[in-house]
């Protein structure tokens, strides 16, 4: 990839030493976010997030299934991710590669860990059969914060998700009949932070060349219980992190999980009326 | 003058891979057509252009296509005993021998000169199936060091350059900037500050986004102008 240059990495990490970044934004601030709902007809539920130029869309298709051995009474929930190689040249087609993979995985943490889904009430004969949630993650455009994008765009689609009517008698599921039950989740919405870190700073929401400029990332996902609290934690690459450094980013976090939460839900609701 | 380019300009349509530009025995088929039986079909997207009796296409999308004689922007992938492989943008790798290179190196530390992840202006001596010939000597070729890389459409760099380098001129007068323009559509900026780099960028995306309006140049001079007073203020 030659827009990956050491050239405009350097000057990045020059720039972000005086606290300024190249689209003139805040360290902790977040590009614009745009949601869209409905946007695939034959899924259970979908959306379509951006934020800046990076898009994701993400869909969910329910199924019965037979519930995991270790969780008879709950409901499968299954997160997949596919980063097509129409949004970056470094995406290739094939089986899906450890990015793919891993984006995936922190996505389905996130949730998961988060209790935002009541995955009991899912359950239809306990040990028999359960409803099976898939959410399909897909890149459409990826310039830089990738994951956070994926994670709203989950969530959103959890949030549009119907569960579609089930016959107990015949055991089918009718996908073309219209339902309006809603999937039971709970209050612990959580969100998504990729903090990257880059020299002795930390930058939230990056774009693709200071991804490439950050020495590796954190991963937070938190729940908005009072005061917020971490549901899923990763820390990938190669640095350490000092407990000042560490407790100051617990703050940036909490101060902008207050601005931006209150942002995606008005979003949510002005875009899920339409 | 001003008229006989509009004319021109008006003979101009957007043409799909397939589509039948023009019937009849006139007309000679130039870069991006082919003739079929009677036709010339367009084998690329992109603008139909007539110049008397040749007909090629101005291609708006694709890939840099290597050609002897361009002036690129390349990064070294590899360090070979003789030579440097580099990534010039396009489907075949490039490769820029040490005998190219006019000044002395040491042949046991190529890294000395040009390591890997290093940008470079280099010149295409010679395109072949198996790769691209680089050579850094001529004027201006040589390594960067410093400022930002910039990547465009390669299909838009004529744009961004201007005629007899108009454009790329009043964009360096007003940011003071040094500005290189690979053919490959990689643009090097190196600027005072990084504020007058990213306004440079910015104006070249400017431009790029705005590649078929007519009367550009002007535009593009009331926007550096516009800028510059909006920064003050």
């Amino acid at each position: 990839m030659i827009e990956e240059s050491n050239l405009t990495t350097k000057r990045i990490r020059e720039y972000l030493e005086h606290g300024n970044r190249f689209d003139k934004r805040n360290p902790e601030e977040y590009r614009e976010i745009k949601i869209e709902f409905g946007v695939s007809k034959k899924s259970e539920g979908s959306a379509k997030v951006k934020i800046g130029k990076t898009e994701v869309w993400a869909g969910v298709k329910m199924e019965i299934a037979e519930p995991y051995p270790d969780s008879k009474d709950k409901g499968n929930l299954m997160v997949t991710a596919e980063l097509t190689p129409l949004s970056h040249p470094k995406f290739e087609y094939g089986p899906p590669k450890f990015e793919a993979i891993e984006l995936g995985r922190l996505v389905d943490r996130g949730i998961r860990e988060s209790k935002y889904i009541d995955l009991k009430k899912l359950c239809i004969e306990e040990g028999e059969k359960v409803w099976q949630i898939f959410v399909d993650v897909y890149s459409i455009n990826d310039d830089g914060n990738l994951l956070d994008a994926a994670f709203i765009a989950a969530v959103a689609a959890l949030k549009d998700a119907k569960v579609p009517f089930y016959d107990k008698k015949e055991g089918k599921i009718d996908y073309d009949k219209p339902s309006k039950e809603k999937l039971p989740l709970t209050e612990n919405e959580p969100f998504n932070f990729s903090i990257y870190l880059i020299g002795d700073k930390f930058i939230l929401d990056p774009t693709q060349d200071e991804e490439n400029a950050g020495d590796g990332r954190l991963v937070l996902a938190v729940t908005p219980t009072k005061p917020i609290s971490i549901c899923s934690m990763q820390k990938s690459g190669e640095f350490e992190i000092s407990e000042e450094k560490f407790s100051e980013i617990l703050d940036t976090v909490e101060k902008t999980h207050k601005i931006i939460f209150s942002k995606i839900q008005k979003l949510v609701e002005s875009s899920a009326k339409k | 003058m001003e008229e006989e380019i509009n004319i021109e300009e008006s003979h101009r349509e957007i043409v799909i891979p397939g589509e039948i530009i023009v019937s009849g025995s006139d007309y000679l088929p130039g870069d991006g057509t082919k003739r079929e039986g009677n036709d010339i079909v367009a084998y690329r997207y992109g603008l139909s252009d007539k110049n008397g009796k040749l007909i090629k296409i101005i291609p708006l999308s694709g890939v840099f296509i290597p050609r002897r004689g361009n002036v690129i922007i390349g990064r070294v992938n590899d360090i070979t005993f003789n030579g440097w492989l580099t990534d010039i943008d396009s489907a075949i790798s490039a490769f820029l021998p040490l005998s190219e290179v006019p000044r002395y190196i040491d042949k046991n530390n190529l890294s000395d000169f040009l390591d890997i992840s290093d940008f470079f202006n280099a010149k295409i001596t010679n395109v072949k199936s198996k790769g691209v010939d680089l050579t850094l000597e001529g004027k201006g070729l040589g390594k960067l060091e410093g400022g930002i890389i910039v990547k465009i459409n390669p299909n838009k760099v004529p744009r961004v350059i201007g005629k007899e380098g108009s454009m790329i001129k009043l964009i360096k007068d007003e940011t003071n900037c040094k500005i290189t323009v690979g053919q490959n559509g990689i643009v090097w900026i190196r600027g005072e500050n990084v504020e007058d780099e990213l306004f440079a960028k910015k104006a070249i995306n400017f431009v790029t986004d705005r590649t078929f309006i007519s009367g550009l140049t002007d535009k593009v001079s009331k926007f550096l102008s516009e800028e510059k007073n909006g920064g003050k203020k």
